[in-house]
C-alpha cells in the first residue's frame, strides 16, 4: 500500500448514474488484484473528510478503473472531476478474491454496485474457466452489467429477467447445470450474502464474499469495521485488513 | 541558520520534537509503520491497553461528520499480555519512541497494568485513559468525576516512576480543575482533548447510526474546543499540556502550541493522511525557521492576549 497521486485519463457514464472513471497508476495498476480496494481522498478540504473505498473494477496495462453511483456528498464531489484531473489515492487495499485454487467454474454474483469488481476478476478467468454471472437488483434500473459475461438477470419486481432475488436464481441454476465443480464469488447487500452463505454451505460449495462496512483508514488502524469472526466468538476480523473478501465460512454476517 | 532545537520536556519526559500521535489513531504502529519512520515521530501512544483483551463494540463504529467523525470502537484491544510479547518488541525495533495508553474500569486495574508495564524500557510513559466515551464502566464515569480522577492519578503514581500524562474528557464544566486534581496527585502532563460525546440517527428508521448510540467526535470539527480547553488550562493549572483535537495541518499544530501545548498529538488526520506526521513536522520547522524561533518550546503559551 502506498499514496499516489495519480491522473484520471477517462470518464465514462455508464446507465443508470454510474461513473466508471480510468486512473493512470502503473504501481496499483501492476499490483492489484480482484476483490482489493483503494481508499480515495476526494478533496483537501475538511468536508468531506474521509477518504472513501472503491474496489477495483478493472485493470487494463497500466491504468485501473473503478466506479460509483452518486450517493452522498463525497461521492457527488468526485463525480465532477474532470480527465486530466489528479486523484489521490491509497492502495491497494486488503485481500481479494483467491483464484487460484482448484475450480472449473466460476460463479460471479453481484447485487446492484455489488458487480463493480468483477470485470476484473471476468478478464483473468476469462479464457481458463467456465463462467456464469447472476445479476441482481430491486429493479432494472439497479442492474449494472458493465464488463460482465454470460449474464443472468434476476429483479425483484421483474422487470428485467428472472423474478425474484439474485440468491433464488442461483438456487435454480445450479439445479439445472448439475455437477461441475464450481467456486461462486460474490459481492452486494448483506442480506443477499447472508442468503448465499446459508444456500452454499447447504450445498457444500465454496464462496467467497466481499463484504462491506463504514471505515476510516482502510488499512486497520480506526479499527473501524468489524466482521465477526465464525471461528472464534471472542473476535472481530477487520473489513479492510483481514478482509474485504472472506471466505463465507470464516465470518458471521 | 542554526538548527531549530525541537525537543520538549514534559515533566520528566523529553521528547525529541512535539509531534505525537494520538492513541487509537496508529494501533500499535504496524501498520502506520509502512508510511512513516517511527523514530523520527515525538512519540507514539499505543492503542489503549487494559488488563484483558477487549472485543470492542459490535458495528456500526465509525460515521463521518461535517468536518468530523464520531468513533464507538469501544477499547476493542490485544489484552496486556499480547502487548507485551507481540507489540511492544515491534515497536522497540523500530525504535520507536512508546507512550502506553492503559484504560481500565476500577482503580486497580490501572494499578495492575502499571505495575506490569513498569519495567519494560521501551515504555517512556504512561498516558492514563479516564475519559473514553464508548465503554459502559469506567471511562467517562471516571472522567467527569474530580475525585476518581485525583484517585486515580494518585495511585498509579504510588506505583510508577515513570512519567504519568492523564488523558482529559471535554465533557466537562471546567477542564482545569481536572488538571488541577491531576497535578495535585503528582501527575506529570495532561492530554485535552479526548472526543465530545455526540451521536447520529437515521431519520427513516429513527435508529441511531451507530450501534453503541453515541460515540467520540474528532476531526477539525472540534478544533476550536480542544483550543479553549487548553487555553484554559494553561491560563488556571502550572502543568505541561500535550494539545489534541483535529489537528490537520502545521499551522494548526502551532496555534495549540501558541494556547499552551508542549507537545501535540495528531489523530483522525492519520486516517486520512498517515503521513501527517513528518508533514506537520516538518512545516514546524520551516515556521521556526522563518520566525527565528531557535527552541520550539518556546512556542508553548506564547499567546498575546492584549
Amino acid at each position: 500500500m502506498n499514496i499516489t497521486e495519480n491522473q484520471i485519463e477517462e470518464i465514462k457514464e455508464l446507465e443508470h448514474n454510474i461513473h466508471l472513471f480510468k486512473v493512470k497508476s502503473p504501481e496499483i495498476a501492476n499490483n492489484i488484484n480482484p476483490g482489493e480496494f483503494l481508499n480515495i481522498r476526494i478533496s483537501e478540504l475538511a468536508i468531506p473528510l474521509l477518504r472513501r473505498p472503491f474496489s477495483v473494477c478493472d485493470v487494463e496495462n497500466d491504468s485501473f478503473y473503478f466506479m460509483f453511483n452518486t450517493m452522498g456528498a463525497g461521492t457527488k464531489l468526485l463525480a465532477l472531476k474532470k480527465p486530466g484531473e489528479f486523484i489521490d489515492v491509497l492502495g491497494p487495499l486488503g485481500n481479494g478474491f483467491n483464484i487460484e485454487d482448484d475450480f472449473d467454474r466460476a460463479i460471479i454474483i453481484g447485487g446492484g454496485l455489488g458487480a463493480a469488481p468483477f470485470p476484473f476478476l471476468t478478464r483473468l478467468l476469462k479464457d481458463k474457466k467456465e463462467i456464469i454471472t447472476l445479476i441482481g437488483g430491486r429493479t432494472k434500473k439497479d442492474v449494472i452489467t458493465y464488463g460482465l459475461e454470460n449474464i443472468s438477470v434476476a429483479t425483484d419486481d421483474g422487470s428485467l429477467g428472472f423474478k425474484g432475488n439474485v440468491v433464488e436464481l442461483l438456487g435454480k441454476k445450479l439445479d439445472e447445470t448439475g455437477n461441475v465443480k464450481s467456486k461462486i464469488f460474490a459481492c452486494g447487500p448483506t442480506p443477499m450474502l447472508k442468503a448465499l452463505k446459508i444456500l452454499t454451505e447447504q450445498k457444500n460449495i465454496e464462496c467467497e464474499i466481499s463484504t462491506e462496512c463504514a471505515m476510516a483508514c482502510g488499512f486497520g488502524i480506526c479499527q473501524g469495521c468489524p466482521i465477526q469472526s465464525a471461528a472464534d466468538e471472542d473476535k472481530f476480523l477487520l473489513v479492510c485488513k483481514d478482509g474485504p473478501v472472506f471466505n463465507s465460512k470464516e465470518v458471521i454476517l | 541558520m542554526s538548527e531549530v532545537d525541537l525537543s520538549v520536556n514534559i515533566g520528566n519526559l523529553t521528547l525529541r520534537n512535539p509531534v505525537m500521535l494520538a492513541s487509537g489513531t496508529v494501533g500499535y504502529g504496524n501498520e502506520i509503520s509502512e508510511f512513516i519512520d517511527l523514530k523520527k515521530i515525538g512519540a507514539i501512544v499505543t492503542k489503549s491497553i487494559s488488563l484483558k483483551p477487549r472485543k470492542g463494540n459490535k458495528p456500526q463504529r465509525i460515521l463521518e461528520t461535517a468536518a468530523g467523525m464520531l468513533n464507538a470502537i469501544g477499547l476493542a484491544n490485544v489484552g496486556i499480555e499480547k502487548f507485551i510479547t507481540e507489540k511492544i518488541p515491534f515497536l522497540k525495533k523500530q525504535d520507536a519512541p512508546i507512550i502506553c495508553n492503559i484504560a481500565a474500569s476500577t482503580i486497580e486495574e490501572y494499578v495492575e497494568c502499571v505495575r506490569m508495564l513498569n519495567d519494560e524500557d521501551g515504555i517512556h510513559a504512561f498516558e492514563i485513559n479516564v475519559s473514553c466515551p464508548n465503554v459502559n464502566e469506567g471511562g467517562l464515569q471516571f472522567g467527569n468525576d474530580l475525585n476518581m480522577v485525583g484517585k486515580i492519578t494518585e495511585k498509579v503514581r504510588a506505583n510508577t516512576t515513570k512519567p504519568i500524562i492523564i488523558k482529559l474528557s471535554p465533557n466537562v464544566a471546567y477542564i482545569s480543575d481536572f488538571a488541577q486534581a491531576a497535578k495535585k496527585e503528582g501527575a506529570d502532563a495532561v492530554s485535552a482533548i479526548n472526543t465530545l460525546v455526540g451521536t447520529a440517527f437515521n431519520i427513516k428508521t429513527k435508529k441511531p447510526k451507530l450501534n453503541n448510540i453515541t460515540g467520540g467526535l474528532s476531526g477539525p470539527a472540534i478544533k476550536p474546543i480542544a483550543l479553549a480547553k487548553v487555553l484554559e488550562i494553561h491560563r488556571k493549572v502550572n502543568i505541561p499540556i500535550i494539545g489534541i483535537g483535529g489537528i490537520m495541518n502545521w499551522q494548526d499544530a502551532a496555534e495549540f502550541m501558541i494556547a499552551g501545548a508542549s507537545a501535540i498529538q495528531l489523530g483522525t488526520v492519520n486516517f486520512i493522511d498517515p503521513t501527517a506526521s513528518e508533514k506537520i513536522l516538518k512545516g514546524l520547522i520551516d515556521y521556526c525557521n522563518k520566525n527565528n524561533i531557535d527552541r520550539i518550546s518556546s512556542l508553548t503559551g506564547s499567546y498575546q492576549l492584549d
